[in-house]
């Protein structure tokens, strides 16, 4: 915890990401070449649904449906625990090389057709054998937190605005759990305003889970549209046309689900909803962590400055960051959105978690554990002054009197 | 017709060939451009973060 504070301290004095050269050792290169294999976790985890639903079928034990769940919330925590801290980066010479090898793009291909097929077998599984409602509850979830995975790898694809085969299987891979609206959302909405009160998917300081989403949610979707809505009307279409992109999406979405339900019954209405409202809890979880209570400054003319590093809590934990395709190197993702993930570098100063995503998932699904971690950070990255923090309006005057003072932060 | 390049990932705003898909079509003048048009790639860069190139 000190050296995480300590982190983001310094991360104050030092916010511009390109100021950083980092030295980049022999070793270090050699094991980022070796991760291009232990990227193919990716296409890997969503046969984890796969092979423990035909476990399930086979034995008849509906428990092994749980599988995911005990993935993400025990077994890559503890892997993340057990694994440590990776600071890698590659070199100028090794990013171009990197940056080149199409081989990066194939895997999220691939991921693409793994996670479809995870999720249309489940919902064979859960429908075709005689299982409990808990187990069938158990392979929901589990088809929600891999639904969860294809929204973190059509966050990458969805970024590659200019290669129109990404852009598609983006689509795809958000069809999933029916959030296609988001690569719109995200890259023209929640880049341009994060770490603002404005956005909709940025946390506010002594904002819980569960309030949070029930503005993000809504409010993503609105400016998605809206967003979507203006590129169509300056292209002289009605925003009800098959060229908007989240309509296109959408129809991916309710056909598969209409034939999963035609085939598999009526059991598909609760697995399909819970499998979709899990997958976009995932997405909340994130949201929530990547951002929380950081808050732009203004310019002299009220413009917000660009985003900086100190903008984004990091993580350097191996085993998550290849699950996550190097997500929790946010601050670097933020300064450059198009950067494809086997290229995000880390940086020393930036604002750091104390452990991997999934287990900040975890933490923050119980706010007294989550304020209790991650307020005083939050306060440390201020230097005591709160009027510099995204707080949220409703607890204001309560935080302030409880953290603002910015003058004993100084002396300390 | 000029070129104006946006300082975070590179991109190029030709104002022969404007940004299609953004709905401003080609021959779109830069001044043109809503002051909150942001680099149509990254879109973490905004109209006047971007830098003429000089021909």
């Amino acid at each position: 915890m000190t050296e995480n504070i300590k982190k983001i301290q310094t991360g104050i004095q030092n916010s511009g990401v390109e100021d950083v050269t980092a030295d980049v050792l022999e070793e270090d290169s050699s094991w980022i070449k070796s991760k291009r294999y232990w990227y193919l976790t990716s296409m890997i985890l969503p046969g984890v649904p796969i092979l423990s639903a035909y476990i399930a079928s086979q034995t008849g034990n509906g428990l092994w449906l749980w599988s995911m769940f005990v993935v993400l919330y025990a077994i890559l925590p503890l892997l993340d625990h057990l694994s440590g801290l990776d600071a890698a980066n590659p070199s100028d010479e090794l990013m171009d090389e990197l940056g080149k090898d199409r081989y990066y793009v194939y895997i999220m291909y691939g991921a693409t057709v793994a996670h479809w097929v995870a999720l249309v077998y489940m919902a064979y599984v859960v429908s075709s054998f005689d299982f409990s409602w808990f187990s069938i509850l158990g392979g929901a979830l589990s088809a929600g937190i891999a639904n969860g995975l294809a929204l973190v790898a059509g966050h990458e694809l969805g970024h590659k605005v200019n290669d129109k085969a990404q852009v598609f299987c983006a689509k795809l891979m958000l069809a999933c759990s029916g959030y296609g609206h988001f690569f719109i959302e995200h890259n023209k909405g929640h880049h341009k305003d994060v770490a603002t009160p404005e956005d909709p998917a940025t946390s506010r300081f002594g904002e819980t889970i569960y309030k949070f989403v029930q503005r993000e949610i809504p409010g993503a979707f609105r400016r998605a549209w809206e967003l979507e809505s203006a590129r169509l009307h300056r292209l002289g279409k009605s925003e009800w046309s098959l060229s908007n992109e989240i309509i296109q999406p959408a129809l991916i979405t309710i056909t598969a689900y209409t034939l999963m339900l035609a085939y598999f019954g009526p059991v598909m209405i609760p697995f399909l909803a819970i499998a979709a409202g899990y997958g976009w809890w995932q997405l909340t979880c994130a949201n929530y962590v990547e951002h929380y209570g950081l808050m732009r400054e203004r310019d002299a003319n009220g413009r917000y400055e660009r985003c900086q590093a100190r903008h984004s809590w990091n993580s350097n934990h191996k085993v998550s960051n290849l699950v996550l395709l190097h997500l929790q190197r946010h601050s670097d993702h933020h300064a450059h959105p198009t950067r494809p993930y086997q290229l995000l570098r880390d940086y020393p100063e930036v604002p750091g978690l104390p452990s991997g995503y999934p287990w900040m998932f975890a933490v923050a699904m119980f706010p007294s554990a989550w304020f209790s971690v991650m307020n005083p950070m939050v306060v440390n990255w201020a230097e005591g002054d709160m009027t510099k923090v995204n707080i949220d309006p409703d607890v204001q005057d309560e935080v302030f009197k409880r953290y603002h003072n910015p003058k004993v932060a100084k002396a300390a | 017709m000029n070129k104006y390049e946006c300082p975070d990932c590179g991109y190029i705003y030709d104002e022969t060939l404007g940004a299609e898909h953004e709905g401003y079509p080609a021959g779109t003048k830069f001044d043109d451009l809503p002051d909150d048009f942001p680099c149509p790639d990254c879109f973490v860069r905004e109209k006047p973060d971007f830098v003429e190139q000089s021909s």
